[in-house]
């Protein structure tokens, strides 16, 4: 296990800025999950961290060593690919062993490594196949295996679930789990797949724009999103924004008053707030419910209602003409075009004219 | 109705077959049998025509230049292939990569492969003869006399295997980049991961992702350079003292200048023969390899 230090890391393809100024401290044994969308760097921090990209500025320390001058073979790391890169040619046993071979390890721990491996993989009966064989997960399985074998200071995963089919990658995604517990080793994971993040992370980095949106556990990220970028990326549906004015509402806290007129006390107090000349409340669908008309904050008509079985998402519009979402019961009685009253319970979020979110008090420790 | 539909279609896919059936008979398979046919006749271009059975074969074989030329043959393909298949590899391996620099040098490696053999031989007569030549000339600026490279019976061969590996390198070396640019980048990226060197990058995943199109390269290779013709017969004549003569310019010389066909065609089906043995043995013995990916 070793920690992995990041150190303004920066890098650009031609004129075309990939990564901006990365900063990032992950402890021994941690599992980091980088989450962002296509295109947010990802990817590449992940391979920078391997050696298959090179570092313009900054450094990369593994444990005590810097190892950004290293190839990537010397870095003590091991890499999970999107699409596995398995060597075709090889059996399933030599994939494993391959890498160990040119480390000069000694024949009999070689095989024991790979026997231990397999075990624990569930794939001991396929070691003399060829990857061609194979189903998409068990060759997920060897790729995971081929780097296990290698007992690396630092697992790199990139996208490893993506290429599998629902059900498989639940599977897969409880295995990686388990398998954490077993191998101890620090992880890093790259996604663009919240859920994935949220279950397996013990801390998830949020990346857009080049640039490290945010750095905390699963809870803090969904609880406590830092900008707007944030909030609408991690959890589904999406956060819904409502354009409102603050002004000072029952013992100091600051009051908001919605486009309609109807207003509500918040749980941030006025006084932490900066100036901004806008403000836009952030709300979560299952803080939203769907009452009779009349009988709620505000009235919406129904737009589209999605019907998941243990719950309903209900999307609605606001008589100035923004977007709300709600959470209603499976049983939902909401229909296109019903109008619909509508309660607000649960956290608010404040973002100011930059979209940087705003809060109160932090919650005391387990009560997120 | 859906007993009868599967043979009904089949006639019916039969149609979409039979333009190209037509053309292959009548353009292979019919020339092929024709020429089996003429082969046991003793026959000329002006008719008259007898059977004699396999008494062309039998000549063929007692026949001093006809040996002599199955022998030039063969050792034209050994000394053309190997280098054909390895300095192509080592040429694409090289050139496989994003750079201008790096496509300008592949059209001048391919540029040669469409030149006729008659541009071919004069160019390579400039450079082969020794009065004034440029191997001649280099030899020269190192203080060492002139080859007599198209004239000494041990030089000539190699000098015409020269000339061909220059002139046939174009297309075993984009037949490679083409297999080398299907090799997925990620598995170059594991492999350095997995702390392989350039030379266990080489032979443990370059050589064994590309195995078929190597297969296919010497196939062709053998194929093309069996049917030795052009450059033989423009930069020597099969000369000096046949020493030269591959099994085709043979036929050529029998069959159009001695107009005894009978006999040329024959010379044909052990050429035909001898190249349908090479590619199979090749084919089989790589085909053991292959079966087991």
């Amino acid at each position: 296990m070793a920690c992995v230090r990041l150190d303004h890391l920066s890098k650009s393809f031609g004129s075309a800025a990939v990564l901006d100024n990365i900063r990032l401290d992950i402890a021994p044994g941690e599992f980091i999950a980088f989450l962002g969308p296509s295109g947010c760097g990802k990817s590449t921090l992940l391979r920078m961290i391997a050696g298959l990209e090179t570092v313009e500025t900054g450094q990369i320390h593994i444990g005590e060593r810097r190892v950004d001058p290293l190839p990537p073979g010397d870095r003590g790391v091991a890499m999970v690919f999107q699409h596995y890169a398995l060597y075709p040619h090889m059996t399933i046993f030599e994939n494993m062993a391959f890498g160990l071979r040119n480390a000069k390890v000694p024949k009999a721990e070689i095989e024991a490594r790979v026997a231990e491996a397999a075990r624990i993989l569930e794939i001991e009966r396929l070691l003399q196949s060829k990857p061609g064989q194979l189903s998409g997960g068990q060759r997920q399985r060897v790729a995971i295996g081929r780097a296990i074998v290698k007992k690396p200071d630092l697992f790199l995963f990139d996208e490893p679930l993506s290429n599998l089919d629902a059900a498989l990658r639940m599977r897969t995604r409880l295995e990686l789990a388990q398998l954490r517990r077993r191998v101890q080793a620090t992880m890093i994971l790259v996604t663009h797949d919240q859920v994935e993040a949220m279950t397996l992370a013990d801390r998830i980095v949020v990346m857009s724009e080049r640039r490290i949106q945010q750095v905390g556990t699963p809870m803090e990220i969904y609880a406590r999103p830092a900008n707007r970028f944030v909030a609408t990326f991690v959890g589904s549906p999406p956060m819904s924004f409502l354009d409102v004015t603050l002004d000072a509402g029952a013992g100091g806290l600051a009051r908001a008053t919605l486009p309609g007129g109807a207003s509500f006390n918040t749980d941030v107090p006025l006084a932490v707030l900066p100036t901004s000349p806008t403000w836009r409340l952030g709300l979560r669908a299952e803080g939203v419910k769907v009452v009779a008309p009349g009988s709620g904050l505000i009235n919406a008509q129904v737009e589209f209602v999605e019907r998941l079985g243990d719950r309903t998402l209900v999307y609605l519009r606001l008589a100035d003409g923004s977007a709300i979402t709600a959470e209603d019961a499976g049983t939902s009685r909401a229909a296109m075009g019903d109008r619909v009253g509508l309660t607000l319970d649960g956290a608010v979020h404040l973002f100011d004219a930059e979209d940087r979110a705003h809060y109160g008090p932090a919650p005391a420790e387990g009560q997120p | 109705m859906t007993a009868a539909s599967p043979r009904k279609s089949r006639w019916t896919n039969g149609l979409f077959v039979g333009p190209y059936l037509l053309v292959y008979l009548a353009l292979l398979l019919y020339p092929l049998l024709a020429g089996v046919w003429l082969s046991l006749h003793k026959a000329d271009l002006f008719g008259g025509e007898a059977f004699v059975g396999i008494e062309n074969f039998s000549r063929l074989l007692r026949d001093t230049v006809f040996l002599q030329a199955v022998r030039n043959t063969f050792l034209f393909v050994l000394l053309t292939v190997p280098p054909l298949a390895v300095i192509a590899l080592g040429l694409a391996i090289a050139l496989n990569r994003p750079t201008r620099a790096a496509a300008v040098f592949r059209g001048v490696f391919f540029s040669s492969s469409v030149l006729s053999v008659t541009i071919v031989t004069l160019i390579w007569r400039l450079v082969l003869i020794p009065d004034g030549g440029l191997i001649a000339n280099l030899l020269h600026a190192v203080g060492q006399p002139p080859l007599p490279l198209l004239s000494h019976p041990n030089l000539v061969l190699p000098a015409i295997a020269l000339t061909t590996v220059w002139w046939c390198l174009g297309l075993p070396m984009m037949l490679y980049l083409a297999a080398l640019q299907q090799v997925p980048a990620e598995l170059y990226e594991a492999a350095a991961l997995d702390r392989a060197g350039p030379w266990k990058t080489l032979t443990r995943i370059t050589l064994p992702s590309i195995r078929r199109t190597i297969v296919l390269v010497v196939i062709i290779q053998c194929v093309l350079q069996f049917q030795l013709f052009g450059q033989a017969q423009l930069l020597t004549q099969g000369g000096p003292n046949g020493a030269s003569r591959p099994i085709v310019l043979f036929i050529y010389e029998v069959g159009f200048r001695r107009w005894d066909i009978g006999y040329a065609a024959a010379a044909s089906e052990i050429l035909f023969g001898l190249i349908l043995v090479a590619t199979i043995l090749q084919y089989v013995t790589t085909r053991d390899k292959a079966a087991s990916r």
